[in-house]
């Protein structure tokens, strides 16, 4: 029972590794060496392909344009979904379950149904190749997620505290700022991770969104692919400089997330 | 506004549904709704049966689009009928 | 927990609405408008009524492609759901190798897609991908460029890759709420490992299933990038789902009408199975309380 467990656990993470082993390994070799024949370690170990990356304003640009809507993304989704999961779960009011429902919806919305007018309403209010652009467009998707994630957290804190503060004489921002926020925090490190993930991979709206100043790293590679021929190397090193933020992330809520992975309601 | 490309009719649609949904809630003022059982199979409310109104509306005038040639208002008169006895019996 | 009642509650939940409400209300108001006109640009456009969506109704290539989307859907549901749960039962239960397990199980959803698009693309390729080369070492004529079986395997696989880990650890999440209590219970009565799953961990697991379907089914209906980079839908239109040809039609041909009437019904397509898994969830809810 426990090696059979162990087996399944081992190959499906080799299946897991594998593929991403290969991408690094790839962007540490030259050109004439990937199409050469098949190596499982670089032969001559260059750094050729990162240096490209760091010296092309066209290629770190992108890295900040990322960064910068994802974050943009992250403060905005948590700060209005904070109160607004604090009213779902403390309170019923007037059409509650409909709301929440609808929140739901957005989140299932494909991204394709609404690239046109997102294009549309974001040139004529002048946010057009802006991150603010991007991170709005991406709150459409995270902010319903924050709200549910952050809801099952809430519902977690006994209603009690809430009331012996107020009994205290708290007002609400002051309980909500000072007490309640801190005694959720693994709850808003699991749902800035879930934020951070789901606006860092989107790609379709990223790019329909933006032109020139605000362009993605997702967008850069996949242009950089069809304008010169394929460049191997330099493209694995792209790849393989996308998931260091994610790794990062993971790291600083690795405790957490078995927890937030409960998606509330559970 | 121009770019969004109104017409008269996505106008009056949009305007009914707003109209609807201040409705319901004057409506949920002056009498709060209770989840009850009717003909559906789970207990709803009465905004629970206006969205499923609504929903399968929607879908049987993709239907009706899809199989007939019929003209439009046919199903569209058909739909308000089925409306009318899901929030009364539903 | 017991909610009081309280309509000032609104004020709360009202930032929430307004930025969701700019971004999805706002947009899904233009769609309808677009979807009853003939539109070259918002000066010169003309009232078509219905006909855009008579007219997508009964496009072949749509029902393939629709066809074809429910077709993934469904085999991602098939191979992913059971895979999750074995995954989920096969994690250790204690340990620092809890940890590092789920940073690893972690690391696929945390790629840009596109970068999965990639990896595979590179990873699968005879020449200089390790599968395609083991397989063409095992004497399988493999190419997911020219053969649309090969190209629906591989796009299969890298779905699995990228999102078995979510059910997996959605699953794993919803086991170590399982009080040892049960365990111990099943241990006395000299239960076997298939009744514990059976009759203990299978019912926990329930709602954290309906989530994970949920999720899979959704994201999976509207999966666009990983194979538009892997295979840009190709060969022919052999994996082409709803999201490429919708966005084909919007971006490639600026054909602003029909992609709008596509849209709402792509729209209405993913509101009905969400409400349904939705009412389904909601509902079992209140079976347990």
């Amino acid at each position: 029972m426990k090696t059979r467990k162990r087996l399944v656990m081992t190959i499906y993470l080799l299946f897991l590794l594998v593929p991403i082993y290969w991408l690094l390994i790839m962007s540490f070799k030259s050109n004439q060496e990937i199409l050469g024949g098949l190596t499982l370690w670089p032969e001559n170990f260059t750094f050729d392909n990162y240096h490209v990356i760091f010296t092309d304003p066209s290629w770190y640009m992108g890295y900040v344009n990322s960064m910068s809507y994802v974050v943009l993304n992250m403060a905005i989704s948590l700060t209005v979904a904070l109160p607004a999961a604090y009213a779902f779960s403390r309170y019923r009011f007037l059409g509650d379950k409909h709301l929440f429902f609808w929140l739901l919806t957005n989140r299932m919305a494909p991204p394709a149904v609404f690239l046109l007018p997102f294009f549309q309403l974001y040139s004529s209010v002048g946010l057009f190749d802006t991150p603010l652009a991007v991170a709005l467009a991406h709150c459409l998707f995270n902010v319903p997620l924050a709200v549910w994630i952050l809801e099952g957290f809430m519902s977690g804190v006994p209603k009690e505290i809430d009331e012996t503060a107020y009994i205290d004489g708290y007002s609400f921002p002051r309980f909500f700022l000072t007490l309640f926020i801190p005694m959720i925090r693994p709850g808003i490190g699991v749902t800035a991770f879930f934020c951070f993930m789901f606006s860092w991979v989107e790609l379709l709206l990223a790019r329909t969104l933006t032109a020139t100043e605000a362009k993605p790293i997702a967008a850069v590679m996949t242009r950089t692919v069809s304008a010169s021929g394929i460049d191997w190397g330099v493209l694995a090193a792209a790849g393989a400089l996308t998931l260091i933020p994610g790794i990062l992330v993971i790291y600083f809520v690795r405790n957490h997330v078995a927890k937030g992975f409960a998606l509330g309601r559970v | 506004m121009e770019w969004m490309a109104w017409t008269l009719p996505t106008t009056l649609f949009f305007a009914g549904i707003g109209i609807i949904l201040l409705g319901m809630t004057a409506w949920q003022f002056a009498t709060p709704t209770l989840s009850r059982q009717g003909f559906l199979p789970i207990a709803t409310t009465r905004g629970d049966r206006l969205f499923i109104g609504l929903l399968s509306s929607g879908w049987l005038h993709l239907l009706w689009l899809g199989f007939t040639d019929q003209v439009l208002w046919i199903i569209s008169v058909v739909c308000v009928v089925w409306m009318l006895l899901l929030m009364k019996w539903g | 927990m017991q909610r009081t009642h309280n309509n000032r509650a609104w004020w709360l939940v009202l930032p929430v609405v307004i930025v969701v409400a700019f971004s999805a209300i706002i947009p899904m108001m233009t769609v309808v408008n677009y979807s009853v006109q003939d539109i070259f640009d918002p000066s010169t456009r003309f009232f078509v009524g219905t006909e855009w969506y008579r007219e997508i109704l009964r496009d072949e290539r749509l029902h393939d492609s629709l066809i074809r989307q429910f077709i993934y859907s469904f085999a991602v549901l098939a191979i992913e759901i059971p895979l999750g749960i074995a995954v989920a039962l096969s994690m250790p239960r204690k340990g620092a190798m809890v940890s590092l397990c789920m940073i690893l199980l972690a690391l696929p959803l945390l790629i840009p897609w596109n970068v999965v698009g990639t990896i595979w693309q590179i990873i699968g390729r005879e020449d200089i991908g390790l599968y395609g080369w083991a397989l063409g070492q095992l004497g399988i004529d493999y190419n997911y460029a020219s053969n649309p079986a090969d190209a629906w395997v591989t796009v299969l696989v890298m779905d699995v890759w990228h999102w078995t880990s979510l059910v997996a650890l959605l699953c794993y999440s919803g086991l170590r709420a399982i009080p040892d209590v049960y365990y111990q219970a099943a241990r006395i009565d000299r239960a076997s490992p298939w009744a514990v799953f059976r009759y203990i961990q299978l019912p926990k697991l329930k709602s954290v299933l309906l989530i994970g379907i949920m999720l899979r089914f959704m994201d999976s209906f509207m999966i666009y990038t990983e194979p538009f980079v892997l295979t840009g839908g190709g060969p022919g239109t052999t994996t082409t789902f709803l999201s490429q040809t919708l966005t084909q039609m919007a971006i490639g041909q600026f054909d602003l009408g029909r992609a709008a009437a596509f849209s709402l019904i792509y729209f209405l397509i993913i509101l009905l199975v969400s409400w349904l898994f939705y009412t389904a969830m909601t509902h079992q809810d209140s079976d347990d309380a």
